[in-house]
């Protein structure tokens, strides 16, 4: 598991920065490299073995069914990338120390910077492709947060939902494409794809998973036509740009071209599209970095260019240019940070990255001004820098590139982006830090060590390894390169300063005084240029943006209307249509279940609850009558449970049909008391087919089960085990309380959570526009006396006795119809009598209970209930039960469940007087405000008539 | 008497589906309880119709009917009171609050001649 730490530490000490900043800027900026070198410090111990040629394995299973692992290995090529990452990163934490500004939180931008370490770590060491995309999502996402750093300035923002959509969008191109490269595979471990290359490249999937891939690699490495994100992406602080906009981040598509170069390469396709892109990309980049004003745009650009030539180079398909693409890695990526950082300083000192407005800092900025410029010439080509050694190579693997039959296409398209390179990199180090002194910025000086420390220590191997290639890169681009082309076993790397005079030195020599003399002419052809006129990627970006949002609003317009009986009749149509086309294609035998007999009551009950149905549509627009209506439907249900052996139910569906008649009186008296009728026969029609091929179907389907026998269930075993298993002989009970308990558990969980719902509602009721609305509520005229006499002697007689039933019902429930639910139902409605006969008023003043304990209570007893047995070693809700002799009582049967359904009980009381008290509560507010009214009427018609009078 | 249950079945869905598909709340919430009541039936019916023959242990009963669907609807009706509960309260709470009770965002309730039988009405 050590090696997953080279990704993890870096990760979960993104933690720390923000912690640490609370210390001050330098202790932030220790701890963070602290975390830094600790990665860098497992990665080192790591490698010997990886430099001997081992790959370093190790993880654990995450989701095996979805081949997800959380596996990570090291071989050359993760050592080589994860090197660069964790080096440069350390450099790049002490620039950033000085680069920003005191007020900035550098707490959170360390936490950014090394978060965004830990993933693009993660992408080069990880095993598995699925949690390679993680890591690449992750990239995306820090990439994101940083380019928005400085989140005031549009360009920052824009620039960062840029990269974000187009790095984004990439990684689930990568992420549909590894998902089949694993089916072609048949595993998703990158050491086991490596292997399989040739069964992916016979795959018919092979040409989407190449297509796909390519899609999450040029994004993300900005390839023609993806790269218009990279430049905007310099709206980031320098050191971001350094880091991952020129060394690290925009290589993970070159590392992924690499990685799966032994799986992915080796045909014409791949051959044809990644040298082909590369290419263009190389071409177009140098193009306009040569024209550009901007110091990180012009770095942008040039980026842009060599990362075209990486995946030129891997386009190729031949270990020669792979080695040279490896080391051209490597090179660019110390000069290209190089030249970031030491435009980053002169930004810094002199306010300006307008190269017209710069000249001449080689005499205010020394230190700097050769640092750069020594850069700047490695970029170019120069000899006896690290840049010239690979450029070669490149220009030589490029002179035996034949393209489509054409064999002077690649090198001379080659041998002119090198020009255009020289070009832009003269012009940068002429224009920024030789020639004239343009801007009079008498302060500008060079930065304290701090801040070019970092870029001389990259400056360092810039030179030293453009004098002794092969004895300071050699190894390690070897053992790279070794595990890109050949699964591990080192291949001969000859990297040389002098190769003799051959094709690749002259085609440099081309390019450098091509370079030079571009240069020479560089007004007229930004006439030229300007009269060519391009495409502006940024402005067809942002219409694309727009017209996607366009397209989402009116679909969203479209289908989201607001109308819920539009929705309502979508779904019933749809369900209908399923439900037909199901009867359609199937066959349909009738059953042979004997049918039971049927009495006159029985025959009554349906045709009451027919007509009841049948008339309610009808009178639906009367809302009391329809009230009623339901009553009686409410009624006839429960008649029927009674008929069919299921006293349990009856009494319940009574009870609740009770308090919901209750629960809708309270509401319709503060509702309007009647439905407009809904004009339009054409839809009521349509509603009328809808419902009337529901209730056919619903109704056939249910005839169809009934008329067939059913096979054993569960129901056998409930019985069986009702009493010497849950020690009651009512079985529903003992199913509800015991058998399926959780399940209980769980529902009188809901019934808890609609109450406190319910009064959350109700208790911002009283305030705003819907308190305003309440006031000019009135009494309704028939109900002329509030609180009738009669109603409150009965409801005040009856209380006591229905709190008796209550607990009989309750105490019987475990072996008799009854239980927790109806006796709640039964105490709840007796108290919710007095609310409604004596009014809120009364009732609150005399509650010596709040509801709200209620609920918790019994929701509490009943999970305590199941926790007390995992005291005993049984699972969670096991009930116990025993018989006790009560002296009087005699023989009594206790047991657990009898608690669990006490905290049924006390839930459903809650729950009930709960909502139903906080809507009497509302009413309150009416019956105050009618009454303060017509007092107030009853005192100005006095007024007026003694008016009259006199 | 399975055709009778069949049939009431599909009275409650046809009424519970007609009416949910009304543009004001009220209706609306009477057809989400017509449609409890059928599914509820429904249910029930699942576990086959059985006269005479409850689910309460007894040496001499000569066979019960089956539990299951109904420990299943006997929650099911409790959860549904919950359900109308809300739903009522939330018709409640946007009635007050917009002055409409029309679900599909049109033109709140056209003001009732005087003498039906409303709250309210000119003071």
């Amino acid at each position: 598991m050590q090696l997953a730490l080279i990704a993890l530490v870096p990760l979960l000490g993104a933690l720390l920065p923000p912690l640490a900043m609370r210390a001050g800027r330098n202790v932030c900026t220790v701890v963070t490299a602290g975390v830094t070198l600790a990665a860098l410090a497992v990665l080192v111990a790591a490698a010997p073995a990886v430099l001997r040629g081992e790959t370093v394995r190790a993880g654990t299973d995450w989701v095996p069914q979805l081949g997800l692992s959380f596996r990570f290995m090291l071989d050359g090529l993760g050592l080589f990338f994860a090197g660069l990452i964790l080096g440069i990163g350390l450099l790049i934490i002490v620039y950033a120390r000085s680069y920003l500004a005191r007020s900035e939180p550098a707490g959170r931008f360390f936490a950014y910077l090394l978060l965004f370490q830990g993933a693009m770590t993660g992408i080069v060491i990880s095993d598995n492709v699925l949690l390679l995309v993680v890591f690449w999502e992750l990239t995306s996402l820090s990439s994101f947060l940083l380019i928005g750093w400085w989140s005031q300035a549009p360009e920052g923002r824009q620039g960062a939902r840029m990269a974000l959509i187009v790095t984004g969008g990439g990684g689930l191109l990568l992420m549909a494409g590894m998902l089949l490269l694993g089916q072609a595979a048949g595993s998703y471990e990158l050491s086991v794809i490596l292997t399989r290359g040739d069964i992916v490249r016979a795959s018919p999937l092979y040409i989407p998973i190449l297509l796909l891939v390519l899609g999450g690699a040029f994004t993300k490495s900005a390839q023609f036509p993806f790269h218009f994100w990279l430049p905007h992406a310099m709206a980031a602080p320098t050191p971001v740009s350094a880091y991952l906009h020129s060394a690290t981040m925009v290589k993970a598509g070159v590392f992924l071209l690499a990685r799966l170069w032994p799986v992915l390469s080796g045909t014409e396709a791949w051959f044809v599209v990644v040298s082909t892109t590369g290419l263009v990309t190389m071409l177009v980049g140098a193009w306009i970095a040569l024209f550009k004003t901007d110091l990180k745009a012009i770095l942008a650009y040039s980026t842009v260019s060599q990362l075209g030539l990486m995946t030129m180079l891997l386009g190729f398909g031949t270990p020669e240019a792979t080695v040279a693409c490896l080391f051209h890695i490597l090179n660019h990526a110390t000069f290209k940070a190089a030249l970031f950082m030491g435009a980053g300083i002169v930004d810094h000192e002199t306010g300006t990255r307008d190269i017209r407005r710069l000249g001449g800092l080689v005499r205010l900025m020394p230190v700097t001004a050769a640092l750069s410029l020594v850069a700047a010439a490695a970029m170019a080509g120069v000899p006896l820098l690290n840049g010239f050694v690979s450029k070669e190579m490149m220009l030589a693997a490029a002179y035996d590139t034949h393209w489509a039959g054409l064999p002077w296409l690649v090198p001379v398209g080659a041998t002119l982006a090198s020009l255009l390179s020289v070009a832009y990199a003269a012009r940068y180090g002429f224009g920024v830090f030789l020639g004239r002194r343009r801007q009079p910025a008498p302060a500008a000086h060079d930065p304290p060590a701090a801040m070019w420390a970092p870029v001389a220590v990259l400056v360092v191997p810039v030179i030293a390894i453009g004098v002794a290639p092969q004895l300071l890169a050699g190894p390690l681009v070897a053992v790279a390169a070794g595990s890109t082309i050949a699964a591990g076993s080192a291949i001969p790397v000859d990297l040389a300063l002098w190769h003799g005079v051959n094709p690749a030195l002259l085609m440099s020599v081309t390019a450098l005084v091509g370079g030079v003399a571009l240069l020479a002419i560089w007004a007229g052809l930004d006439r030229l240029r300007a009269r060519i006129g391009a495409p502006d990627a940024k402005a067809l970006f942002d219409r694309g943006i727009d017209a996607t949002v366009a397209a989402a609003r009116a679909t969203i317009g479209a289908l989201h209307t607001e109308s819920l009986p539009r929705y309502l009749a979508v779904i019933l149509a749809t369900t209908v249509a399923v439900g037909t086309a199901g009867f359609l294609s199937g066959t349909y035998a009738p059953g042979t279940r004997a049918l039971l007999p049927v009495g006159p009551p029985s025959l009554v009950a349906f045709l009451a609850l027919a007509a009841a149905s049948l008339a309610v549509v009808v009178v639906h627009g009367r809302r009391l009558l329809t009230l009623v209506l339901t009553g009686v439907v409410g009624l006839m249900v429960s008649l029927a449970f009674l008929k069919l052996s299921a006293p349990d139910l009856a009494l319940t569906q009574i009870t609740v049909e009770v308090v919901t008649t209750i629960l809708m009186l309270l509401a319709l008296n503060l509702l309007p008391k009647r439905t407009p009728l809904e004009t339009g026969r054409l839809r009521r029609l349509r509603d009328a087919a809808i419902a009337g091929a529901a209730g056919l179907g619903t109704a056939g389907l249910a005839y169809a089960v009934m008329t067939r026998d059913l096979a054993t269930t569960i129901s056998d075993f409930h019985i069986a085990q009702a009493k010497p298993g849950g020690g009651g002989t009512n079985v529903v009970n003992v199913t509800l309380v015991d058998f399926r308990g959780f399940d209980t558990f769980g529902e009188i969980i809901v019934l808890c959570i609609a109450a406190l719902v319910i009064v959350a509602m109700l208790e911002t009721a009283l305030r705003g526009a819907a308190a305003r609305r309440l006031d000019q509520l009135r009494r309704s005229p028939l109900a002329a006396d509030v609180h009738p006499l009669v109603l409150v002697v009965v409801t005040r007689l009856l209380l006591p006795l229905a709190l008796t039933v209550g607990v009989y019902i309750f105490l019987r429930g475990h072996n008799q119809p009854g239980g927790g639910f109806v006796a709640g139902l039964v105490v709840a409605i007796a108290l919710i009598m007095q609310y409604i006969a004596s009014g809120y008023g009364w009732a609150a003043d005399r509650r010596r209970f709040d509801a709200h304990v209620l609920l918790g209570a019994g929701v509490l007893l009943a999970g305590a209930t199941g926790l007390g047995a995992l005291l005993f070693g049984r699972p969670f809700l096991t009930s116990a039960f025993g018989h006790f002799d009560l002296p009087l009582v005699g023989d009594v049967e206790l047991a657990t469940a009898m608690l669990f359904d006490a905290g049924v009980f006390l839930t459903v009381v809650g729950t009930v007087v709960l909502s139903l008290a906080r809507i009497a509560r509302v009413e309150q507010r009416v019956e105050r405000g009618t009454a303060a009214r017509s007092s107030t009427a009853a005192h100005n018609g006095a007024a007026r008539s003694g008016a009259g009078e006199a | 008497m399975e055709i009778l249950i069949a049939a009431s079945i599909g009275f409650l869905t046809m009424a519970g589906v007609y009416l949910v598909l009304r543009r004001h709340s009220y209706p609306m919430i009477v057809g989400t309880a017509f449609l409890s009541y059928a599914v509820n039936l429904f249910l029930f019916a699942m576990g086959r119709l059985t006269l005479d023959r409850p689910p309460l242990v007894d040496p001499a009963a000569p066979g019960y009917t089956d539990p299951l669907p109904q420990a299943l609807v006997l929650t099911a009706i409790v959860i549904s009171f919950g359900m109308t509960a809300l739903i009522v309260v939330l018709a409640l709470r946007g009635f007050l609050e917009t002055g409409s009770d029309r679900l599909d965002g049109g033109p709140p309730h056209e003001p009732e001649a005087p003498g039906a039988d409303r709250a309210g009405g000119p003071a």
